[in-house]
């Protein structure tokens, strides 16, 4: 570097930000280029009727109602069952373990978890909900595939909730003892609430991913539309849905609405989980 | 006044890992006293404060022998409850940690988990508490703002409302002024000085002139031994130890 003169180092720089510069918009352009592309191929399809009526005469008429309640339901069970078990063994492996090989194994495991593809869990999801579990889950039903993404997300879910436990100074907890306080009232009333913006970043992401899912609960989900009448029945949704509708050639209008319905309801629930999180935190910290 | 021994420490031994941090140490804390600890960084001083309510129980590695007896209960029995100890036994750290919470919701959060949640009973504790902590003034039109939004000092003072609103008998202080200025320094000082009438407190401090102000009795520690204990100004007009003359003298190291 010493042969560089002032100027050569400014245009390097120059040159950097440059590079820097272009990478940047080039994620932009791609992203509004995706978005953009699926607005324009998927609002003409798009009205009231579309969100909230049944399909008729194979999806040429009417909507995709059943599909919005049957994603709706599946994420909800995957977020109901794993969000209290990821904080809970978050908890465990924060504040009840030494710092270990044991600590290290399960963190190795929730990541090695992570970084199994989503068909592999179908795949498991299929042999213990559908087959084993069949008497308790209705076989394939929502609840089947709610568990199944709840497993597939409980990763993200423990590693994000324990980094943001982490990072609760450890004063404050000693304060808390020193109060009298005991572990469990510590926890409840210094980490968790210190912890609820990264835990709720984590169920975002965990939501993000499950509503997102298609292979892992294609084995369970129904590819007519059905308004479930219970978790334990059958139900389809938008991924599945659109799955169908793209490989069937049944209608790639209707394939990009329900494209544009699930990328609004993703926007939708991350901008309020976004608004809750800051609600949360502004509270709690009051 | 009364002359007791509130805490009677024999023997007192604590290994972290292999280390010996604290060696045979015996001592006895007056009631309604103040008892001051001196010595260099990294004599056990801190340590030794810890060990009068146990919080040194969640560090790894801790071990601990001999006996601490606070109104002749041995602290480190088997049926101690360690709860309720600290409950009894108070402690204020070098860095105020007040909770992120409201003023209000710091000071309330010892008696909420201990006795009431009743709210015109927590109302009265958190004034009281914050008025013995000579805070009351500077924040009763703020008590639902955010406590990180203090001054140090302040921050230090409602930590010891937070203390006192346990209604604990002992308070312990672990160089509660190290990270403050000489004008907030001295509101500790004159708080504490207040504090002994109702409550036995143990002060570690790194500064000789604080200890000199504020306590009864001083010990002075060296490398996890206590090598002199006595009345404060016979200690530091009159050491019996030459280890102690050397450091308050200033020819220590």
């Amino acid at each position: 570097m010493e042969g560089l003169d002032r100027m050569d180092a400014k245009v390097t720089d120059k040159l950097g930000k440059a590079g820097l510069w272009l990478s940047a918009l080039f994620i932009i352009l791609t992203l509004l280029a995706v978005l953009g592309y699926i607005l324009i191929r998927g609002i003409g399809v798009m009205s009231l009727g579309f969100v909230f009526e049944m399909p008729r005469n194979n999806w040429r008429e009417g909507g995709i109602f059943p599909a919005i309640i049957g994603s709706l339901i599946v994420v909800g069970i995957a977020l109901l069952f794993s969000t209290p078990i990821g904080v809970g063994a978050a908890v465990y492996l924060t504040e009840f373990t030494r710092e270990g090989r044991s600590t290290k194994a399960i963190r190795i495991a929730a990541d090695s978890l992570n970084a199994v593809p989503s068909i592999v869990f179908g795949l498991f999801g299929l042999a213990l909900f559908v087959f084993y579990l069949k008497d308790f889950t209705g076989g394939p039903s929502l609840l089947s595939a709610g568990l199944t993404l709840g497993f597939m997300i409980l990763p993200t879910i423990i590693r994000t909730s324990e980094v943001s436990m982490r990072t609760i100074p450890f004063g404050e907890k000693m304060e808390s003892y020193g109060l009298g306080a005991t572990k469990l009232q510590t926890i409840w009333n210094i980490v968790l609430p210190g912890a609820i913006p990264g835990i709720v970043t984590g169920i975002i992401l965990g939501l993000g991913r499950a509503i997102g899912e298609t292979a892992p609960i294609i084995f369970m989900v129904s590819l007519n539309p059905i308004i479930p009448k219970s978790i334990l029945g059958s139900g389809n949704t938008l991924t599945t849905q659109l799955y169908f509708l793209a490989m069937e050639g049944i209608s790639m209008d209707v394939a990009f609405g329900t494209a544009l319905t699930l990328i609004l309801i993703i926007l939708t629930l991350n901008y309020s989980a976004r608004r809750l999180n800051r609600y949360l935190s502004r509270n709690l910290k009051r | 006044m009364t002359d007791e021994n509130k805490i009677v420490i024999r023997d007192l031994n604590l290994w972290y890992g292999d280390k010996r941090a604290l060696i045979d140490n015996n001592m006895d804390i007056r009631e309604n006293k103040v008892t001051a600890i001196i010595g260099p960084s990294g004599c056990g001083k801190s340590t030794f404060i810890r060990c009068l309510n146990r919080m040194n129980d969640p560090v790894e590695g801790v071990r601990v022998t001999g006996e601490v007896r606070i109104d002749s209960k041995n602290i480190y029995d088997k049926d101690v409850d360690v709860v309720a100890l600290r409950k009894k036994v108070g402690m204020l750290f070098q860095k105020p940690n007040p909770f992120p919470m409201s003023i209000y919701d710091n000071v309330a959060y010892g008696p909420r988990i201990h006795c009431t949640r009743d709210k015109k009973k927590l109302r009265e504790i958190v004034e009281e508490s914050l008025r013995n902590a000579t805070l009351w003034e500077e924040v009763s039109d703020r008590l639902d703002k955010s406590a990180l939004d203090l001054s140090g000092g302040q921050q230090q003072r409602l930590c010891i409302a937070r203390t006192l609103a346990v209604k604990p008998e002992i308070i312990l202080f672990d160089e509660p002024c190290s990270a403050l200025d000489p004008i907030s320094t001295g509101k500790i000082e004159d708080l504490i000085h207040e504090l002994k009438r109702e409550y036995t407190i143990v002060i570690v401090t790194h500064n000789m002139q604080q200890a000199a102000r504020v306590s009864d009795y001083t010990a002075y520690f060296l490398l996890g031994k206590m090598i002199e204990f006595g009345k404060t100004k016979e200690l530091f007009e009159n050491p019996k130890e030459k280890e102690t003359e050397d450091y308050i003298t200033g020819r220590f190291g």
